[in-house]
């Protein structure tokens, strides 16, 4: 067992960076996750590991200085919040295009524009459809605890090492303030330079004859067709071989309670609620909000009365798991805007009210 | 060719090794080519092109990496510098340049510019101003000369309506974390030799870590400015230079 700590979810997450080994983070303060800089500030991770911390003018530089270490191959990763990952979106483009891997958290605050500092989901489709420009997706993990922060920088780095792709990490407000219990994993080594690799990194020349070089240029169509077709190749196989996701009381099921992240924990204990007055409710959670878990929710369409889905945004999410079931069963949706979070309550009284009554 | 003269015992004058052998896309008698073959030429009289870590910009010169045998990444557009801190920053012990026209560097970039300088970044930057947008087809530049015409200052830059040229490289000079700022030219010769000798230092200081350093290039663009070679240089000769004098703006020594 690793080392457990009572721990807030922005903390936690610096933390996780020292320790999965980290080379680098550059970042920009917002709230509300400012405490991810501080913490790694107070922490001097240099000292501990040798990894470079940041604060950069602008989350725009913050991305592309992101961009310019990962590109010689070191684990790198940022953090921010709504506006700032808006402003990012150029670079992530430029990185999901030139197949740069990185971890990228979002701690969601509700918008649109400045909009509050309160925890919202409003940037589901920013993280899963593409965000930026062009036809690319991140892998989009989505987590529910601060346990799941830790654990996700770690599967994070994985997944963007294994696919060579930026991953995102699409927490909310609420995950990132609240103190939980948390079981922290042993210190991870920092990739030697001997390490890096030296296929696609720019690590200086070294012993190699000719030049690794990075870009996501190529003005000639066919070629940029080409690049394409490969991006889609591995997204395809990553929506074969990725899906994450929780599900719970689904034997014999006639209603699904379905959301993410903070939405999924109150989605729970609301149905949890339901089902002591008697309702049969299952429970689907989506770990991995791209590549999405399509086939349980196919699955289940056939075998229940309806699914609800419950999300802190105007309905998002509930596009995709209305494309899952295809027309199957009934899909419908509640949801709180502009930092507001819905009790479990008032999701079961809603749920009464469109499915029930 | 004549490729039975070309033997060693003749042989005066070659390209360096560094650079590869592929023909270039810049327009004849644009100052690119000579500025590319310069760097290159002191990456390999310095034996550092096996540590050495390049940023191509957003712009004419956006395919150095075609041409340049040293490990490069291409930043987005204005983003030259960042991308130079996060190399720096994990490999410090790596020369990193980044190489940006005046529109990547003075214009969108200027945040990531003014920034790098400020925190003393050890990486070199090569400033081509040629006063003009190349690669988008001759629109203004922020360093487009008052009354020049460009395609989107058809009458030439009005400064009341357009502001005025940013002497971006002056403007630098104030800042602490900088150690050698220097403007040069390449129309000539000789200024072509002493450019040589400033980017070699400019590479020395970054080994010392002396701090940002900063070469400006004030060069021409024949296509842009629709003159021939000669005349776009004697352009950057009569017009040019007098707003950008040449030599020294600040040197490790008054750091």
């Amino acid at each position: 067992m690793g080392e457990i700590r009572l721990m807030k979810g922005n903390e936690a997450l610096a933390e996780a960076m020292i320790r999965v080994g980290c080379d680098a983070y550059f970042g920009y303060p917002i709230t509300p996750q400012s405490e991810v800089l501080e913490y790694l500030s107070e922490q001097d991770p240099m000292s501990r590991t040798g990894m470079v911390i940041l604060q950069a003018e602008s989350e725009v530089a913050a991305i592309n200085m992101v961009h310019g270490a990962a590109g010689c191959g070191k684990r790198v990763i940022t953090t921010s919040s709504s506006p700032g990952i808006s402003l990012m979106q150029e670079g992530i483009s430029y990185m999901a295009a030139a197949e740069i891997p990185c971890v990228i958290a979002n701690v969601i605050r509700g918008g649109p524009g400045l909009g509050t500092i309160q925890p919202s989901q409003s940037d589901y489709f920013q993280a899963v459809k593409g965000g930026g420009h062009g036809d690319y997706k991140l892998i989009v993990l989505a987590p529910s605890t601060v346990q799941e922060m830790v654990n996700h920088v770690k599967q994070g780095f994985e997944l963007a090492e294994k696919y060579r792709t930026p991953v995102m990490l699409l927490a909310d407000g609420a995950i990132g303030q609240m103190m939980e219990k948390v079981e922290l994993f042993p210190q991870i080594p920092r990739k030697k330079d001997s390490e890096l690799p030296q296929e696609w990194a720019t690590t200086g020349r070294g012993d190699r004859k000719l030049r690794n070089f990075i870009t996501s240029l190529n003005i000639q169509p066919e070629k940029m067709e080409e690049i394409n077709l490969h991006l889609q190749e591995k997204y395809r196989t990553i929506e074969a071989n990725e899906v994450q996701y929780e599900a719970n009381n689904l034997e014999g099921a006639e209603y699904i309670f379905t959301g993410f992240g903070m939405g999924a924990r109150i989605c729970n204990k609301a149905a949890e609620l339901g089902r002591a007055k008697g309702y049969k409710i299952g429970v689907i959670r989506p770990i991995t909000l791209y590549p999405f878990p399509v086939a349980i929710y196919n699955d289940v369409a056939s075998k229940v009365k309806g699914i609800f889905d419950v999300e802190m945004n105007a309905g998002q999410m509930v596009e995709d798991v209305k494309l899952a079931v295809s027309g199957k069963t009934r899909v419908e949706f509640y949801g709180r805007m502009g930092g507001m979070i819905p009790s479990p309550e008032e999701i079961l009284e809603n749920f009464e009210k469109i499915f029930i009554k | 060719m004549n490729e039975h003269i070309i033997k060693d015992e003749n042989l005066v004058y070659k390209k360096p090794s560094t650079l590869l052998d592929v023909p270039m896309h810049y327009c004849p008698g644009c100052g690119h080519g000579t500025v590319h073959k310069v760097l290159m030429e002191v990456i390999e009289e310095m034996g550092i092109a096996s540590e050495t870590i390049g940023v191509a910009p957003v712009g004419c010169s956006v395919f150095a990496y075609n041409y340049m045998n040293v490990d490069m990444q291409q930043a987005p557009h204005g983003r030259a510098c960042a991308f130079g801190t996060g190399i720096k920053r994990v490999m410090p012990d790596r020369y990193v340049f980044t190489y940006q026209g005046d529109g990547d560097l003075a214009a969108i970039g200027t945040g990531e510019t003014i920034h790098a300088a400020s925190r003393g970044e050890n990486i070199l930057t090569i400033f081509i101003n040629n006063g003009i947008y190349g690669m988008t087809s001759g629109q203004m530049a922020p360093t487009t000369l008052p009354g020049m015409k460009s395609t989107t200052s058809p009458r030439g830059r009005d400064v009341e309506t357009m502001g005025y040229p940013l002497v971006i490289t002056n403007l630098l000079a104030q800042l602490p974390g900088v150690a050698y700022l220097t403007r040069h030219s390449v129309h000539k010769v000789a200024n072509v030799r002493r450019l040589k000798k400033a980017i070699m230092k400019g590479f020395e200081y970054q080994k010392q870590g002396l701090g940002y350093c900063l070469i400006e290039v004030v060069t021409n663009c024949p296509s842009n400015m629709k003159m021939s070679a000669l005349a776009a240089n004697e352009f950057v000769e009569q017009h040019m230079l007098p707003y950008y004098p040449l030599g020294d703006i600040k040197t490790p020594e008054e750091k």
